[in-house]
């Protein structure tokens, strides 16, 4: 579990994030959404460790990492795995090379051990075949998905995702949060999310932190968020016509909070898929 | 104000330093990426350094003879002037100069690319010194290969001033020949070498260090190629200067 008390950053005359507190539970997929310039990424950066808050506490099952010295916080980070944006696989590695590279830095495995380990990751996320691949011979999804078998290699505890789905088509997007999902709940890890995604919020977000402006807005999960009464929550996850429609549908049919957004996310990806 | 922003980057600059030359994580995984790093930035270059040392060692030769021909001053002048600027300047200066393009430009571009790609905050978050990484292996294999790029380019240059002795009439190789070995000071050879290790180091360290710090995308990227190009070609010329006066006077 991860505990975020009181963070408070800011860059030279500007505040980013306000005084923002929040958890993130073991065994569940925590996302983190908000507008682009919310302070979502400071947040996520803050997280871990590239960013220091100037108030607050970040607590990593009870361990402070801002008041961490250098040794421990690399310590700390051989149990973190993060997967990036734009995926950040080594150009020179192949898929198999960039897998094993946790493994070949921080653990004595025998070079044959790593690979096995390895393997299991890329067949872990559906890779098989393409492990003798360079980065630039594979697609956006299939970089996502070799970013993804990286950062589980060293069977991390905390797994942190900075939009993961951004550049992929809404059918990879499904398979890519549906991974993530599966992989958080098979191996009992914190995984966060940082996401705009709508798909992604209604789809797996077991809970939800809101960032509004540098603060936290809102928390709770993908039922509660029919029912929010915060404007700007609204404004947000229910910004394009489809989703409005959506939120219509299933508040006029009567669903009950629990099921109604995955109800909401099956409806989605059946318009989508019509477009 | 251009003084405090250059004594800040300078700063800076030591700070990436001693990041750098920290106790490797993994030594096989150094020693694995120093030979890849003496392959693409050593090996790699000798076309380059045959090509220009061939080319420059048949001009200075040609001038020399273009410009020294005088009853008073003895044929073998031009074996011996071609063999002294080759020693002295040529090839370690001015190769270095020339090497600061191609290597200097190729470390700031990659290391660049890795850093507005998220690959060094990869690094960074795995727990792995990506300064030590990936810039100690550049420096030492770099370091290391210098001298063999410039005994080559001495041997090749002075090849190209031969092959006009022997292709032309403008002077008899047996002229150049003897030209070439009379009064040779061995500590030429060492001066240029010596002087080779520093700029092979400023090469690879200050382009690596315009490539770790880049922000923003591949026109940044660049811009910081070419920062690295233009500071370590200034700093060569500054240290050429500085060591010519120790190591000569």
């Amino acid at each position: 579990m991860i505990e975020v008390k009181n963070v408070t950053k800011s860059f030279e005359d500007k505040t980013v994030l306000f005084d923002v507190s929040a958890t993130f539970y073991t065994g569940k997929t925590n996302l983190i959404i908000g507008q682009s310039g919310s302070g979502k990424t400071v947040l996520m950066k803050s997280l871990v460790g590239l960013l220091r808050p100037e108030k607050g506490e970040i607590l990593f099952d009870g361990r402070d990492i801002i008041n961490m010295t250098n040794k421990e916080i690399k310590d700390l980070r051989k149990e973190i795995g993060m997967l990036f944006q734009g995926s950040a696989l080594f150009d020179s590695e192949t898929v198999l090379g960039n897998v094993m590279f946790p493994l070949k830095m921080f653990t004595n495995m025998s070079i044959a051990e790593q690979r096995d380990r390895a393997m299991f990751c890329i067949e872990r996320v559906n890779l098989k075949g393409a492990e003798n691949k360079y980065p630039s011979e594979i697609s956006g999804g299939m970089q996502k998905r070799a970013a993804i078998a990286r950062a589980i290699s060293l069977n991390p505890k905390y797994l942190f995702c900075d939009e993961p789905n951004s550049g992929l088509d809404p059918k990879t997007s499904i398979l890519i949060d549906e991974l993530l999902s599966d992989i958080t709940h098979e191996y009992g890890i914190t995984t966060v999310i940082n996401t705009h995604d709508m798909n992604s919020v209604l789809g797996i977000g077991e809970n939800i932190i809101f960032i509004y402006k540098g603060h936290r807005e809102w928390v709770g999960n993908m039922k509660d968020i029919f029912a929010t009464t915060s404007q700007a929550l609204n404004d947000f996850v229910f910004a394009t016509d489809l989703f409005q429609e959506v939120k219509e549908y299933i508040l006029k049919n009567g669903f009950t909070a629990k099921g109604a957004a995955r109800q909401a996310a099956q409806e989605t990806k059946k318009q989508i898929k019509h477009l | 104000m251009a003084l405090s922003r250059s004594i800040a980057t300078f700063g800076k600059y030591c700070i990436f330093i001693s990041r750098v030359f920290t106790v490797p994580d993994r030594w096989r995984e150094f020693g694995r990426r120093t030979i890849n790093e003496v392959t693409k930035l050593g090996v790699d270059s000798i076309p380059l350094v045959i090509i220009i040392s061939l080319f420059i060692g048949a001009v200075i030769a040609i001038q020399m003879q273009l410009n020294i021909a005088s009853p008073l001053i003895p044929a073998y002048s031009v074996g011996l002037a071609t063999r002294d600027i080759v020693l002295l300047e040529f090839s370690n200066s001015i190769l270095c100069l020339i090497l600061a393009g191609k290597v200097g430009s190729n470390i700031a571009s990659e290391i660049g690319t890795m850093r507005v790609t998220e690959q060094i905050d990869a690094l960074d978050i795995m727990g792995v010194n990506s300064a030590n990484y990936l810039v100690l292996p550049k420096i030492v294999a770099f370091v290391l290969f210098m001298p063999v790029l410039v005994v080559l380019c001495i041997g090749t240059s002075i090849f190209g001033g031969y092959m006009v002795a022997v292709v032309t009439d403008m002077i008899t190789v047996s002229r150049f020949v003897y030209g070439l070995q009379a009064l040779f000071q061995e500590w030429y050879v060492w001066y240029g070498i010596i002087k080779s290790f520093f700029f092979a180091f400023i090469i690879a360290s200050v382009a690596s260090f315009f490539g770790y710090y880049v922000k923003g995308g591949a026109l940044e990227v660049g811009a910081a190629s070419t920062k690295g190009v233009v500071t370590s070609s200034i700093l060569i010329l500054l240290f050429d200067v500085l060591l010519t006066k120790l190591l000569l006077q």
